[in-house]
């Protein structure tokens, strides 16, 4: 019965993969992400310049209203700085967020715009989704906070997409006028034109970027490791107290199966 | 099983209270003297690991209604919130996200295991009943809680499930209304469905104790299915025998669920739950959680009017009766053999109602041809293991003889 | 319990052993684990880090005029940060070292930032909160306001404060509480 089961269990998992995996019609490109995999770690250097993407491109249309700014400067962000333990006093984190002038009501009730604080959610582009559909031809442009959690295959999704202009459209596609054919979105029809042309953006000139070109390509690895992070901030946190909780798991289990030997020694069963 | 007490009050406290509230003589009774059969295997402990897994999803919920929002407009941002503000928040998240499947992982083995073992069969058919009302509510819990993130997954599986009650002839209208409390999953629905996700598990809790107690007046089935006769020769203390073995079996489960929730806390989740609920758009392919997948399938797979019986009524009676069917399995199966060891034919027959089972998931998961016609052979064989073969097996199979005591089985495998 | 004491001692009664010294340690590991799972369950419940993120703030002192006071919310409770006349400085350094004065403190005391440097003396920066039992005190430009001192009064139990918040009269205990704060320029001061 022990295998039996063993191996139903193991079929059972392949099972809700295979259901939950491929939905997608285009098999996704790898961004082979430094973030993958148990030990994977994001790129401080990679998601600030996915940041400037999301700054200088993305955010003209699409919203990230889980992210706020003070998250940039947060543990393991792309702008933590150990000097800086609370991000609201980190002044790299507190020049982006004066960047933005945000809604407010001041102490008489009265609406007024101020400048942005780290403790300030990211700006979003459109008052409701309503104006945001009125500008982008009736399509809703999703927001972001979370959309590598909410997409089929994650990161490699995003760096896909970004990729995935300029295809030649198969037969019996039908792109209707202001659309674009994108082979990596459901149903290949997609209403955001192409965005990460080479050179769309200016990367700092800093050490960490020496070398680095912005081609579409590259361009499209940071965003998606930028998207990445800020679907799941804690990320990297929950990897390192997993690797030390499973091996705590490990040593208990060995003790524990040394007292259960010893406990059932003289049984005979 | 349960012979006299064999507790001896020591200190001047204990034997206080023993003559007013006989607390520890009751906790030594059940939990460190109880004779438990020598020749458990490994799949006894499920019922320990279960045990944890309440108190973890009891625990970690607990936790997270202090930080969730039940309104239509917050419950997404709500949850968003615990993910990255709440120190520890995305922890307990997860840990109850997979917690839930993991809980139903255990179940399932739990249950196939009682019917590979005739765990259900007498003296022991209250106790099967009362398993099989604690995963009826198990099964409640799970879909409301599910619920509650308000993604799209969330309210479209709500609309989708709570439309079953609309398929009861003449009252299922206004059934539907009753449990939406509109016309349309929205505010109030998510409002109850915390309510009763809340309530439940302590109801659940409440079950656990009497299948425990009905566990204990018979005492544990076992590999052989042979009932205990010399409880000297053939049995041993619950404490420390089992707690020690039933504690190394929690620690290797943990271990496999420890590393979905740290490294793969997403894996067992569908992507369109994070989209937020949208009463406008239905998402593409609309799937319960994978534990719901076989009766999911069964539900669908009766797409026919059958005489005088509309094809949804149908697919809503099917789904019950797959669970309900459970209950009249002490009844249905004739055999006088408890466990399939003994069993050849029936040990086939079991085995392929475990793959039916898993493939009935797979059909679940899937949409369109072959899944259909074959989910429609899985829900004949799964009612047909019920009605048909379990009943007839024990008229005409030939067992092979099971070991005269469990101290000759012990003696004979070594 | 005599088979899970013979499972414990090896022959000599009441000799730990080495196997007892095991079941020790697997306890222990156990205990251990118990503790490392309760604190994250514990600390859910401490301030998440969107109120952290509120926790200090930024002020614009430009923004309030002389002989008026603004209302900054911190903390999720009011603040006084008031721009004080000469004339009402001057008042609070002559009541120094005036007799009534229950919770003695120096105006300059009052004024002090929280890393010990001089503050200044036009800005008086409080708690909105009576020391008394929590109310929020009536400014003297304000209609319902009192008290006899020019500076606050609680309309819940009628304490007074003088022009530099301390307690002169009524029930109340001690001055109105200072947040801690810091100028970090001429006009900017980040509380807390």
């Amino acid at each position: 019965m022990r295998k039996i089961l063993l191996t139903t269990i193991l079929t059972l998992g392949l099972a809700s993969s295979a259901a939950f995996a491929n939905e997608g019609a285009h098999k996704l490109l790898d961004a082979q992400g430094s973030y993958e995999g148990i030990f994977g770690r994001f790129d401080r250097a990679q998601v600030q310049r996915g940041f400037q993407i999301y700054k200088e491109v993305c955010s003209s249309c699409h919203s990230m209203k889980e992210m706020h700014y003070r998250n940039l400067g947060e543990k393991n962000g792309p702008y933590y700085d150990p000097k800086f333990p609370n991000a609201n006093d980190n002044p790299v984190v507190k020049a982006i967020a004066k960047g933005y002038k945000v809604k407010d009501v001041d102490a008489n009730g009265a609406e007024v715009e101020r400048e942005g604080t780290p403790a300030d959610a990211f700006v979003s582009p459109f008052d409701s989704d309503y104006a945001a559909k009125q500008a982008n031809g009736g399509a809703l442009p999703p927001d972001l906070s979370v959309i590598t959690k909410a997409r089929h295959g994650g990161a490699n999704y995003v760096y896909s997409l970004m990729q995935g202009y300029n295809k030649p459209v198969p037969h019996g596609v039908n792109v209707p006028e202001g659309k674009v054919y994108n082979p990596y979105i459901a149903g290949g029809i997609i209403g955001m034109p192409e965005q990460l042309t080479d050179g769309r953006v200016t990367y700092a000139d800093t050490p960490e970027n020496k070398g680095i070109k912005a081609t579409t390509e590259q361009q499209s690895a940071d965003i998606a490791a930028f998207l990445q992070w800020a679907s799941d901030p804690h990320q990297t946190e929950r990897k390192k107290t997993g690797l030390a909780t499973m091996l705590f798991l490990f040593i208990f289990a060995i003790f524990t199966w040394l007292s259960y030997q010893s406990v059932w020694r003289n049984v005979k069963h | 099983m349960s012979g006299p007490s064999k507790y001896v009050p020591n200190s001047g406290f204990e034997k206080w209270l023993d003559r007013r509230l006989p607390l520890i003589r009751f906790a030594y009774d059940t939990m460190v003297d109880f004779p438990t059969p020598k020749n458990l295997n490994y799949w006894w402990t499920f019922g320990g690991i279960l045990a944890i897994f309440l108190v973890i999803q009891i625990l970690t919920g607990i936790i997270l209604v202090m930080h969730y929002v039940p309104h239509v407009d917050f419950a997404f941002a709500s949850v968003a919130h615990i993910m990255r503000d709440v120190n520890g928040g995305w922890l307990v998240r997860y840990m109850h996200m997979v917690g839930a499947s993991f809980f139903f992982l255990a179940v399932y083995i739990h249950i196939f295991r009682g019917l590979y073992y005739g765990s259900y069969k007498e003296p022991r058919e209250l106790l099967w009943g009362l398993g099989v009302i604690i995963y009826l509510l198990m099964v409640i819990t799970a879909f409301m809680g599910y619920v509650l993130p308000w993604g799209q997954m969330s309210f479209w599986g709500a609309t989708v499930i709570t439309n079953i009650a609309s398929a009861i002839p003449v009252v299922g209208e206004p059934i539907h209304k009753w449990l939406l409390g509109g016309f349309a999953v929205g505010q109030p629905t998510l409002n109850r469905f915390l309510s009763l996700h809340y309530l439940m598990p302590f109801v659940i809790a409440g079950v656990v104790v009497l299948h425990i107690w009905a566990l204990h007046v018979p005492g544990n089935n076992n590999p052989t299915g042979v009932e205990v006769k010399d409880v000297e020769k053939e049995t041993l203390p619950f404490h420390p025998y089992y707690t020690i073995k039933d504690g190394f079996a929690i620690l290797i489960f943990l271990m496999v669920y420890v590393a979905f929730v740290f490294f793969a806390p997403e894996a067992l989740n569908h992507p369109d739950n994070y989209i937020p609920a949208n009463a406008q758009v239905t998402p593409a392919h609309i799937v319960p959680e994978w534990y719901l997948l076989p009766f999911y399938a069964i539900l669908r797979a009766i797409d026919f009017d059958l005489l005088f019986i509309p094809a949804k009524l149908g697919g809503v009676i099917a789904m019950g009766g797959a669970i309900l069917i459970w209950l009249a399995l002490p009844l249905l199966d004739s055999s006088k053999i408890k466990s399939m060891r003994y069993r050849p034919l029936g040990k086939i027959f079991w085995f392929l109602f475990l793959v039916n089972f898993v493939i009935l998931g797979f059909c679940g998961a899937n949409i369109g041809e072959p899944w259909t016609t074959i989910s429609k052979i899985g829900v004949i064989y799964y009612f047909a293991y019920f009605l048909v073969i379990l009943p007839l097996l024990g008229i005409y199979e030939k067992p092979k003889t099971p070991p005269a005591s469990i101290a000759d089985s012990i003696s004979g495998a070594h | 319990m005599e088979l899970s004491d013979s499972s414990h001692t090896n022959g000599h009664e009441g000799q730990p052993t080495r196997r007892d010294m095991l079941h020790v340690a697997t306890g222990a590991i156990a205990a251990g684990g118990a503790a490392m799972v309760a604190w994250p369950l514990i600390n859910q419940m401490n301030p998440a880090a969107d109120t952290m993120a509120l926790a200090s703030i930024e002020f614009d002192l430009s923004t309030v005029a002389e002989g008026s006071q603004a209302k900054v919310m911190w903390r999720g409770a009011p603040l006084f940060i008031r721009h004080r006349t000469a004339e009402e400085i001057a008042r609070a350094k002559k009541d120094d070292s005036a007799p009534d004065l229950r919770d003695k403190q120096t105006d300059e005391q009052r004024t002090m930032q929280s890393d010990g440097k001089a503050g200044k003396a036009q800005y008086l920066i409080m708690q909105a909160a009576c020391t008394h039992l929590g109310c929020i005190p009536v400014g003297v430009t304000e209609s319902g306001y009192l008290g006899d001192y020019g500076g606050w009064f609680c309309p819940c139990h009628g304490s007074q404060y003088d022009t530099s918040g301390r307690i002169r009269k009524g029930p109340a205990p001690l001055n109105l509480i200072i947040p801690p704060y810091v100028y970090l320029s001429d006009t900017l001061v980040k509380i807390g």
